[in-house]
This record gives C-alpha cells, structure tokens and sequence, in this order.
C-alpha cells in the first residue's frame, strides 16, 4: 500500500479501484444506526488546513472520527503559523505530538511533498495551491461509478478554469488511469497549452462546450473565479457564461442518462444555473457524501496497516 | 489455489467426502439445537464462512425445506491486529432483508483458533442490530484459544501445534474442497 | 613577497613545463622559490566572474563580501562582480565604494562593484552612474539583476548615458507582466505541478527589444544569465548584424533541467528558472560556437529559511562559485582553451578588467588557478566555503578539483584549502 496521498498520479489502477471498492464498502456501513467504526482507534489524524475549507475539512474529520481515530484540528488561523512558524517547524510539531497522518490544505502547490519530507506520518494532500486535490478525485470518480456503473470508456468533459484546477487535474489524472475519456474545455488562456502532453497524453481539448455535449455521459464543471477578469484571461462573465456555462438548453443536448457534476463550492449563474445545480441529474449533493466514504476509505488503506 | 507447496510437509485431515458429512452433520445439529431453525439467521465471515453458511442453508433446506435466511458479516474494519499486519482489503457485508433484530444469529466461520475474529465479529454485529441470542459454527476447531469463546457447532476438533496451519479450502474459493495441516510439529 | 615554481604544470592542457611566479607576476625564473609539485594538473589564467551576489551589505546571514570571496578563490576565481541588489542597493558610490573596500580588505580576490542602474532597482529613475564609475570602485557594468529595466525608454536612456564611460549595461531579460507569480519555466512540468510558469517568451521579449535599442543608439549591451534556444537565435542574429551585444549562461542552466522541479525541494528554484533539454543543448551548443560569450555563476546563497520552505516563498537562487568550474568540465570535457577563454579572458574584456584573463606569459600578473582534471568529487554542502548551503548538486559526483589559486602571485587556495 502506498504512503502517502500527494497526487492522483500516487495511484495505479489497481489502488485506485481498491480505494473505490473500499469506499463503497463505507458507504454501505454509513446506512447503520451506529455509524463508528474502531478501526483506526488509538491512531491520530491532524487536519492542517492554512485555508478556510469548511466543507473539505469538515469531510476529512467526519471521516477520521467515525473509524475511532483522534482527530485534531489545526487551523492556520489564531495558531503559531499566522504568527509566521515555517511548515517546517509545525511539521516537527506535529511529529513530536505522533501524528499518523497529516491531512494538509495549502495554498502553496508542492507543500504535501515537502511536508512528507519532515514528518515520518502519512501525508494526505487536501488541496495544495493550483496542483492537485486527489481526494476530491477520489469522490468525484466514486459519484460516477455509482451513477453509471462503471468508469472504464466513460467520456468525460471538464470544464471551465482548468489552469488553475487542483480538482482537474486530479481528475483528469485518476479518470485517465481508471480508463475513462477526457476532454477538457474552456476558453483557450484557461486550459494549459501542453496539458495532454503534461497529464495525459490521452486527454482531449475543445474551445467549443456546445459541440462535445452530445457524446458526453459525466459534465464536470468547475468553480470559476470572477477575479481571472481582471486577469483578462475571459472578458465578462457574461460572456463566460454565455460561451461556457451549463444552462438547462446547454443540459439537453446531453445524452439521457448524463449527469452533471461539480466540486463546489458554486458560483450558480456563472458557470451553472440553478435550474442545471438543482435537476435529478446534477449529483452535486451525492457528491459532498461520497466524500465522506472516499476518505474513510483513503485513511483506512494508509492508516489500517503496519505503517 | 490452496495447494500446498511440495516441499512443505502437510496432511489431508478431511478430504471432500469428510468435508461434505461434516457440513450435513453441523446442519443437523442446527436444527436440532435450534428447534428447526426458525427466527435464525445464518451470518459467514469472510473469506471461507460465507460459502460455508451458505453450504448449512442449503443442507437445512434439503433435510427439512426450510428457507434459513444467510448473509455475510466482514469484520476487518474490527480486527485488533490491523497493524500487524499490511492493510487487507474490505470483505463484504450483507445482512439479509429481515435484518438481524431480534432473531438468532449463528457466526459461521472455516476455523476456530485464537478466538480473536469472533471477538471482532461479535463487536461487528453488536453495531449492526441486536440479535435475541448469537451462537457459532466452525468447520474446523484446532485449539489455542486466547479468549473466553467456545464454538456451539464443530466440525471437526483437531489438535495442533502452534506451528502448524490449517488450510481450508473450499470449491467456491479454492476450486477443490479438503482440508490440510501444513507445517512441522516441532 | 615570495615565490613559487610550479613543478610539471600544464598549462591549459600543454606539455608539463616549469611556470616561475615572482614579485606577483609569471616569470622566468624565481631563484630560492617554494615547490609546488604541480605534475598532473592544469594552469589557467584566474576565472572571472561576471555574475555574483555577495548579500553583503545587507544579508550577512547568507554571505558577506569575505565568505563569498573564500568561495570563489576555492573555485578558481581570482575576480569576481559583486550584483547591486544589496541592502541598501549599490546604487551610489558610498555603497559600491563600500563593497569594494570589503573586497580589499578580505583580499581574496578582486571584488568589481556592479552599479545598480536605476535608484533602488526600482526602474523608475537612473541611479548616478557617472559618480559610481568615477569613485573607488571604478564601476564599470551596471545592472538591476534581479529586477529587468523593463520600462524601455529608461533602458535606451541608461545604454546611451553610460557610453561617457566606457560602460555596459547587464540586462536581466525578464518582461515582468509576462512573469507575475511565476516559479518555473512554463512548460509540460509546469502544468504538471500546478506551479505557474516562467514563459521563454518573456527573456526572449525583452533580449530582442534591447539589442534592437543597443544598435539605434550604438551602445554596449551584456544580457545576463541567458536560459532558453530561442534567446540564443536572437543574439545569434544580433551578432551577425554587428550589435555590440555579449552574453553569459550560468553552469546551472548548462547542466539541469525543469524536471527537477517535480520535488517541490525549492534548492532547484532560480531566476531565469531551469528549462527544457533542448534548452540546455541549445546553451551548449551556443557556448562553444561564442554567440554566448562567457560562463557566469550568478551565485546566489541564500539562508536556510528561505529555501527549506513550500517552493512558491523560497527566494530564487543557488550558490555556484565553488563548482562553477567542475560543472563547465563535466558540459565541455577538457577544451582548457575554450574554457579559459569563457571563463576568463571574455569576461576580464567585457568588463574592461585589466590585470585578469591574461595568458600566462613572463610579466603577466600571476593570476591563475590549478586544476586536477582527474579527480572526482561529491558535492557535499556542508563543506562549502560560502555561507549558504542551497547547492543543487548535493550528492552529486563532478570532475576537477581546484587544487591552487594565486591572486598577483600570492595563494588563495593550496592544497584545496584557503589560505586565509
């Protein structure tokens, strides 16, 4: 089993499936009256979090806390890190205190890799800067498992800031590896000029939403920062949405059985309207519980053997 | 699959035939012990138990016709010796429809030995509802026992050493049905 | 002042023969002189660093004018350019006259203040360049390393203005809007690493503008640490033209690649950033024909704290003196006539540094470095001389050994240790 969680590219297909299988395992478990496990009992879990997440580290935490581990929150807030302690230094911290695993949210791309360099924990990569979320991965590739059977031959379209997505590029990642079709698609200043060749060699790009929605079974759309206008990388979001936002006219020319995801959290009107959010075929609530399962699953196979 | 290697002594000490009666003679047990087996549910533990629970429902049906309810119960996620080992991969758990409140539940399981999976299953199950009474069937006891747990159905009683291994193996994972000692008495 | 014959030296890669050093110039003879049994190794003409940032005033932390000096005499050095990007800036003749001072006083070698060519790097207004090129330090070549004069009619300006004394501006070739927030080389690792890139096209940009502005109004112009192929192509066209143009490439960009970057281990983080292969083919290739002109370190020591960090805040950089020459070896082999002339001669013209970069004939001054062309060493960075560890090649194995180094006949360096 692998150490550390810093990158979907951590995964093979075999671990990949494993984490799923496992995931599902804890889904079927999280339907009982009693829904904690004794599992990881006696292990400890930080969640280190130097950016407001809620939803991420609320996830991780209802995670750790139902399979028994000790979890303790360690948020960059009224701590000794906005008091300027390096990574480094909290990194010993946290190895003095025994931490089995130390789950990081960071705005700096690479912090989980230098993390794991100074603590002799796991380290489980919560978002790092624009790099990668491969939990969210995790989740995201679960959700379609469950909704279409399978992932195997599965086209997929990311769209929107894929640039600056951590959640793209673990997707596209882990779906690649998991034998899914990519395609991304955005205005061209947001989609990385050699990203098939960086990723995936596999991975498609399209300018065009309109014309890859009718061979698409998942729609991913990503969260897009009004803030890149004034970067000039898209006029108005007005015409953002006009060219790339998911609207109920767009949600039809997509095959029947299609769902549409989305990481959240979502700027509804921009990149999707409420209507598309809030129809039977956005799984955008199912997603925020098969996160739960996702990182049970992830903590279990890093933390539920010899170390 | 379950082959001994050649060069590690071992023994049969139920061959299919063996195996088969020993599994007729637990089920009659079952429903003598049982009253006919009715408010019963039939829970295995995988990998080998399921098959196993499986294999006691449908001798139960051929005595008496009646339909004994069998799921599976996986108590990895309540093993004490997780760390001991590499991380195992989950098995599966399935209780059936009715669910397990209220009814007797007999654990079945291929070898009783430590008693350190019925501890885990029993927790296990106490999450899962509230049983009226749980009893426990092992195709095979072999002793060295570490806990205060005996089983209600065995199969076969086999004294061993601690260096030795039983190894059970069944059509339904292991494509053959006996059962080996491996391992020198030392 | 004492003596020394050099026993069995060669001499850029000639057949061993006796080099006399006496009264701090090479001789033809040097009766009572010590013996240094120089069979096996090489001569050249002290290296000439154009490139260096010695942090001092300022970051004495990270090096200071004396533990930079160490450092360079240790790698061969016998002059070196201390960068103005100090604190305060070098851009008036107290700081460079300071610097220069410093540099006298720990007597290692010849330490050239670089003038800062806007008031505190700040591109908005010249510094008095005229006052730093007539104080102490005789400031020759001035620039805003680490800072691009980006704002081109403050770039025609400074070309021009310095033309009254012979001097050069040293551009850092980077358009700064192309380049906000960026860490590394934009490319497949960038993308891949979700760390924003560093365009070629930025250097690129701002190298075609300036030789375009050098040739209008007919001045000199040196580009710094010159890292991609399509930088190479513009001065190659440049040159044919006849602009007065030269250039320099660190040893880093000769030898590393982006790919280093995948460890997020921020002591492979430097400003241009480390680019592709094909780049450092291209830099090579480029080196050995002279369309880049000399080989310059920009060491750059840093504190621990500033690089054993997340690589978005560690500051830029890598110390280089002391393997500049061991990395140049290992690109080139053994060319001592290719490498003497990339390493010193160019470097003592471009500057206008007389006493330096001299062949070793009888009446030059003794400035030189031996050389042990067969032995291997493993970079260790503890054993440094400079004051900061942020080595990349930790660990790894290059050829030569600096095994002495005479500045005006006096050693630096024997036995591969400092003398003081």
């Amino acid at each position: 089993m692998i150490k550390h969680l810093r990158s979907a590219a951590d995964l093979d297909a075999a671990t990949a499936t494993l984490i799923l299988d496992t995931a599902g395992e804890m889904a079927a478990l999280a339907g009982r009256e009693v829904k904690k496990l004794p599992t990881l009992r006696g292990r400890t879990v930080v969640n280190l979090f130097y950016e407001d997440s809620t939803r991420t580290r609320i996830s991780f935490e209802a995670a750790a806390k139902r399979l028994s581990a000790d979890v303790i929150n360690f948020s960059a807030k009224g701590s000794s890190v906005s008091k300027g302690e390096s990574l480094k230094d909290t990194a010993l911290t946290l190895q003095a205190m025994g931490a089995d695993a130390v789950v990081i949210r960071h705005p700096a791309s690479g912090a989980p890799h230098r993390l794991a360099q100074w603590v002799d924990g796991s380290v489980v990569n919560a978002g790092d800067g624009t790099h990668e979320h491969p939990t969210q991965a995790l989740l995201d590739a679960y959700t379609m498992r469950s909704r279409l059977g399978k992932l195997d031959g599965l086209n997929v379209a990311i769209v929107g800031d894929v640039l600056h997505s951590r959640v793209a590029r673990s997707n596209l990642l882990l779906l690649t590896t998991l034998g899914a079709s990519v395609t991304l698609v955005g205005p061209p200043t947001l989609i990385p000029l050699d990203v098939a060749a960086a990723l995936s060699p596999s991975a498609k790009v399209s300018y065009d939403l309109d014309s890859v929605l009718p061979d698409m079974d998942v729609v991913m759309m990503l969260r897009v920062q009004t803030e890149r206008m004034q970067d000039s990388y898209f006029p108005s979001a007005r015409e953002y949405s006009r060219r790339y936002g998911l609207d109920l006219a767009r949600m039809r020319k997509m095959p029947e059985h299609a769902i549409v995801m989305h990481p959240g959290p979502m700027n509804r009107g921009m990149e999707i309207t409420p209507e598309v959010a809030d129809s039977s075929r956005s799984t955008i609530v199912e997603q925020v519980a098969n996160g739960v399962s996702a990182r049970m699953a992830v903590l279990y196979l890093l933390l539920g053997g010899k170390a | 699959m379950a082959q001994p290697r050649a060069d590690t002594p071992s023994k049969i000490i139920l061959s299919a035939s063996d195996l088969h009666r020993v599994v007729d003679r637990v089920a009659h047990q079952i429903l003598e012990k049982t009253s006919g087996a009715t408010g019963t549910v039939l829970l295995g533990i995988p990998t080998r138990g399921v098959p196993l629970a499986h294999r006691l429902a449908a001798r139960i049906h051929a005595f008496e016709g009646i339909d004994v309810p069998v799921g599976s119960l996986d108590i990895t996620l309540y093993r004490d010796d997780l760390r001991l080992h590499a991380t195992r991969a989950l098995g599966k758990t399935e209780l059936p429809g009715g669910g397990i409140d209220g009814l007797r539940v007999i654990l079945v399981d291929d070898v009783l030995f430590s008693g350190r999976t019925v501890r885990a299953a029993l927790d296990a199950l106490n999450d899962e509802g509230r049983p009226s009474s749980v009893q426990l069937a092992v195709l095979v006891d072999r002793g060295h026992r570490q806990l205060p747990i005996r089983a209600d159905y065995v199969g076969k009683n086999i004294p061993t050493a601690l260096s030795e291994s039983v190894r059970v193996s069944l059509t339904e994972t292991d494509g053959l049905d006996e059962v080996r000692l491996t391992g020198s008495e030392k | 002042m004492s003596s020394f014959v050099l026993r069995g030296v060669s001499v850029l890669g000639g057949a061993p023969t006796d080099l006399f050093i006496r009264d701090g110039v090479i001789s033809s003879e040097a009766p009572d002189a010590e013996i240094i049994d120089a069979a096996g190794l090489v001569a050249l003409p002290g290296l000439v660093d154009l490139h260096t940032h010695l942090r001092e005033p300022g970051r004495e932390d990270a090096e200071t004018v004396e533990t930079g000096s160490r450092a360079a005499a240790l790698g061969g050095y016998t002059a070196v350019f201390a960068m103005a990007n100090t604190s305060p800036v070098a851009d008036t003749a107290g700081v460079v006259e300071q610097v220069w001072r410093l540099g006298r006083e720990a007597g290692l070698v010849d330490v050239q203040p670089i003038g800062a060519v806007t008031v505190g790097l700040a591109g908005k207004q010249l510094a008095e360049l005229g006052a730093m090129a007539t104080s102490a330090a005789g400031v020759r070549i001035f620039s805003d390393d680490g800072f691009c004069v980006a704002d081109p009619r403050l770039m025609r300006r400074a070309l021009e203005y310095v033309k009254a004394f012979d001097g050069i501006i040293a551009q850092h070739a980077e358009e700064p809007r192309l380049t906000e927030g960026a860490q590394m080389h934009e490319g497949e690792v960038s993308t891949r690493l979700g760390l924003t890139g560093w365009p070629a096209v930025a250097e690129e940009a701002i190298i075609a503008r300036d030789v375009l502005l050098a040739e209008h109004v007919g001045s000199r112009l040196h580009v710094c640490h010159v890292s991609t192929a399509g930088s190479v192509e513009v001065l190659r066209q440049a040159k044919a033209r006849g602009v007065r143009v030269t250039a320099e490439v660190t040893p880093h960009h000769l030898l590393l690649t982006d790919e280093l970057a995948a460890s997020y281990d921020p002591v492979f983080k430097v400003n241009p950033p480390l680019r592709t292969a094909s780049d450092v083919h291209a830099l090579r290739e480029a080196l050995i024909e002279g369309v880049i002109d000399v080989v310059a370190t920009d060491h750059a020591p840093h504190a621990v704290e500033d690089k054993e960090c997340e690589w978005a805040y560690a500051r830029p950089g890598m110390v280089g003196l002391e393997t500049a020459l061991p990395v140049v070896l290992s690109v080139l082999g053994e060319r001592w006539e290719l490498i003497a002339d990339r390493m010193s001669r160019t470097p003592a013209k471009i500057a206008g540094l007389t006493g330096h970069g001299t062949d070793l004939a009888v009446g030059s001054p003794a400035n030189l470095t031996l050389v042990d062309p067969s032995a291997r060493r493993v970079v260790d960075p503890a054993e440094l001389a400079s004051r900061s560890r942020n080595t990349p090649y930790a660990g790894t194995t290059l050829p030569g050994r600096i095994v002495a180094t005479f500045l005006r006949g006096v050693p630096t360096v024997l036995d591969g240790k400092a003398v003081k």
